[in-house]
């Protein structure tokens, strides 16, 4: 074996240009797999962190939510939910397991800005949460991307009247100025007809919320807004929101939607004076890896003590993050395919070469005893060997690459998030994809050696010794 | 010197090196059909110097490649060191040809990436040789052939008689029970190729190896204890030098 090796490195390096050439190739194809596949990775990890900073990794609903519960929030409220929240956070199993158990009440209805001038009115889709588990889940980043929102003071669990609301809500509400944010367009005048809220119905929602509010009128302070909502008993309720600041949601139509207010809110809204209940209960584990433990012992809690309840993950509830894996693992492959493919063809090449320009040598060493299958070895370790030295330059050289980029304090919104996060090529922090690259182009030139290395080891001995 | 060497009848004995019998190959070149050797039956006795001569395209390179095993007979069968090669398959022929037959090439034939030591020490590594007898013995050999000094250098720092005395000491070094050399000397200047008969001849008397050697040079045949003279793919003479 040593011997083989020997003679192949020093065969290698007596055709230092074409083994250059050929490990080249090998090497842009190290360098732009493990690049992509780092860029790849880094996507993958900052989808994950934003979903489970957002909603944790798994979310308890009541049973059909999930299927129907959109329609109708209200309907699926899970019942005696703190009851609930202590079975699963003293289980002995989960216990270790969860960083952040928190409360969730999903709600739709009619959000109005009727203050001063204004008198816009918009559908919403709001959620009331726990500000302070909100802070909490925010702060969740075992993958280490580096995308920590920075520490929220607009929602506070002491102040259960304040709220967010989108970007793309706030410009509809004519909030932008109020709210003082920039690149945010005042409403344009006129508005057809058809479009504006009868003053009537205004006035009366205003009404309703100074007096659900105990008569207090939020005219002359911050800007607020009036939700409308039907309880569960279909009867129409109305609070009174103070707007604390827009956020920026991802996708648009969410972003001209989207309510973040204090749950206490949210259930007062829904629930009136009846039974406060809650439409989710949302759990970050520390480790992602504890995904699938938490689940099934989730699911076993469920079943033991006869609950109404389904589990979904954070993958389930935002089918972006398995559209964006699946994306980016076929372009990733694809990138890896067309690569394999380039190795294959340089290494066929050189080998093929080297096996025409050594044919004498060949005849020689197989009169010396050496058998076929020592020729077919001779020719294949070659193959391996600039494989294996051109992967690991092109390694190296992608370990580099990746340092300058990440060194660089690059940024950018990647999809799925709203708010730019660092650019990172996750080569280092990713051994798997590293030695997986490094294997396969490995494999790649050792079996496109195979071909060369088969018509040499075939050759008759007095053929090759007469090859001039 | 003709009369050094006497018409002899062809060695009876049961320890031939090599024996042919009714040996023909012919090589097909598209549809014509070339006979290299016609029905040749030889023995070859062991631990003799012995020669085989003949002009070029006579038959003496297929001769030797047949006893060396690296080629086929069209008919008739070869029998090396006892052997009926017939009988082996292809790794037994190679594993056949590691242990007992050394190659001498006209063209050398070293392997080029190696060092002298290093081709010399590599039939040994054929044959599974421990690595402190494999030192000394390459060593050992190099220092025969006057290529001590020599052993670190590759085959394009070496002159042709360096590289034919690499080739001699390659060949003998697993102390093989024939060496065939084909036209050894054909490329060297005659006093480097008279250099190199002598050490063959002095190393083939020392080890008692049996060296079948080709060559058209009429001159050399002085130095053999068999001659085997062929002609049109036929042995028309052989003759055994007389007290030899």
């Amino acid at each position: 074996m040593k011997l083989l090796l020997k003679i192949a490195l020093r065969n290698i390096l007596r055709n230092r240009r074409r083994s250059l050439m050929t490990g080249s190739a090998v090497a842009a194809g190290a360098l732009a797999t493990l690049l992509f596949g780092g860029f790849a990775f880094y996507i993958f990890a900052g989808l994950e962190t934003n979903n489970v900073q957002r909603i944790g990794h798994l979310t308890v609903f009541r049973a059909g939510y999930f299927l129907f519960g959109a329609g109708n929030p209200a309907g699926y409220g899970i019942e005696r939910y703190h009851d609930v929240m202590t079975l699963i956070g003293n289980d002995p199993v989960l216990q270790p397991m969860i960083n952040v158990i928190t409360p969730t009440q999903s709600l739709l209805g009619i959000a109005g800005n009727f203050s001063g001038d204004n008198d816009a009115s918009k559908t919403f889709i709001g959620v009331g949460l726990i500000p302070s588990n909100r802070q909490r889940m925010r702060r969740w980043d075992e993958l280490r991307t580096g995308s920590i929102p920075p520490a929220d003071s607009r929602l506070s669990d002491q102040d259960e009247t304040r709220g967010l609301i989108g970007f793309g809500l706030a410009r509809i509400l004519g909030l932008c100025r109020a709210l003082a944010l920039q690149n945010c367009p005042s409403v344009p005048e006129p508005l057809a007809s058809a479009d504006i809220p009868s003053p009537v119905l205004n006035e009366d929602l205003g009404e309703l919320a100074r007096r659900d509010a105990g008569g207090t009128d939020h005219s002359a302070g911050a800007p607020h807004i009036e939700l409308l909502a039907a309880t569960v008993g279909g009867a129409p309720n109305v609070v009174s929101l103070t707007v604390s600041g827009a956020e920026p949601q991802a996708v648009k139509e969410l972003d001209d939607n989207y309510i973040a207010m204090p749950l206490p809110l949210a259930q007062q809204l829904v629930y009136g004076r009846g039974e406060h209940k809650v439409t989710g209960i949302e759990i970050q584990l520390h480790r992602s890896e504890d995904l699938r433990a938490a689940r099934a012992r989730l699911n076993t809690l469920i079943r033991d003590n006869h609950l109404d309840l389904d589990v979904r993950d954070f993958a389930e509830l935002t089918p972006f993050y398995g559209q964006a894996v699946r994306l980016f693992s076929v372009i990733f492959l694809f990138i890896a395919l067309v690569m394999g493919v380039i190795v294959l063809f340089a290494v066929v090449n050189t080998m093929t070469m080297n096996v025409m320009e050594r044919t004498n040598e060949i005849g020689t060493i197989r009169a010396m005893g050496v058998r076929r299958s020592g020729i077919r070895w001779q020719f294949i370790a070659e193959g391996w060997l600039i494989g294996a030295i051109g992967a690991s330059v092109g390694a190296a050289l992608a370990f580099m690459i990746a340092a300058l980029v990440n060194r660089a304090g690059l940024t950018w919104v990647p999809p799925g998030n709203a708010n730019p996060v660092p650019l990172h090529l996750a080569v280092t922090g990713s051994p798997a994809l590293v030695i997986a690259v490094w294997i396969g182009l490995v494999l790649v030139a050792t079996v496109a050696a195979l071909l060369p290395a088969n018509s040499a080891a075939r050759l008759s001995v007095v053929d090759a010794l007469r090859h001039v | 010197m003709a009369n050094a060497l006497a018409t002899a009848t062809a060695a009876t004995s049961a320890s031939m090196a090599v024996r042919l019998n009714q040996v023909a190959r012919t090589y097909r070149a598209g549809t014509i059909e070339v006979p290299a050797l016609k029905n040749v039956s030889l023995e070859i006795p062991f631990h003799r110097f012995s020669m085989v001569i003949g002009q070029s395209g006579s038959g003496k390179t297929t001769l030797l490649n047949l006893i060396g095993c690296i080629d086929a007979p069209s008919g008739g069968t070869v029998e090396v060191c006892g052997q009926n090669l017939a009988e082996l398959n292809d790794d037994a022929t190679s594993d056949f040809r590691a242990r007992n037959i050394g190659f001498i090439f006209q063209n050398f034939s070293l392997v080029p990436v190696l060092s002298a030591y290093e081709n010399v020490e590599y039939p040994l590594l054929l044959i599974g040789t421990p690595p402190a007898e494999r030192r000394e013995r390459t060593l050992a050999m190099l220092q025969a052939v006057g290529l001590a000094e020599q052993a670190r250098q590759r085959p394009n720092e070496l002159s042709g008689g360096q590289k034919q005395r690499v080739a001699i000491a390659r060949a003998l070094v697993k102390g093989p029970q024939i060496v065939l050399a084909d036209e050894p000397t054909a490329n060297l200047d005659s006093a480097t190729g008279a250099s190199i008969i002598e050490l063959m001849r002095r190393v083939q008397a020392q080890s008692r190896t049996t060296f079948i050697f080709a060559t058209h040079d009429q001159q050399l045949i002085s130095h053999a204890d068999e001659l085997f003279s062929i002609r049109d793919g036929k042995v028309v003479e052989h003759r055994t030098e007389a007290g030899r």
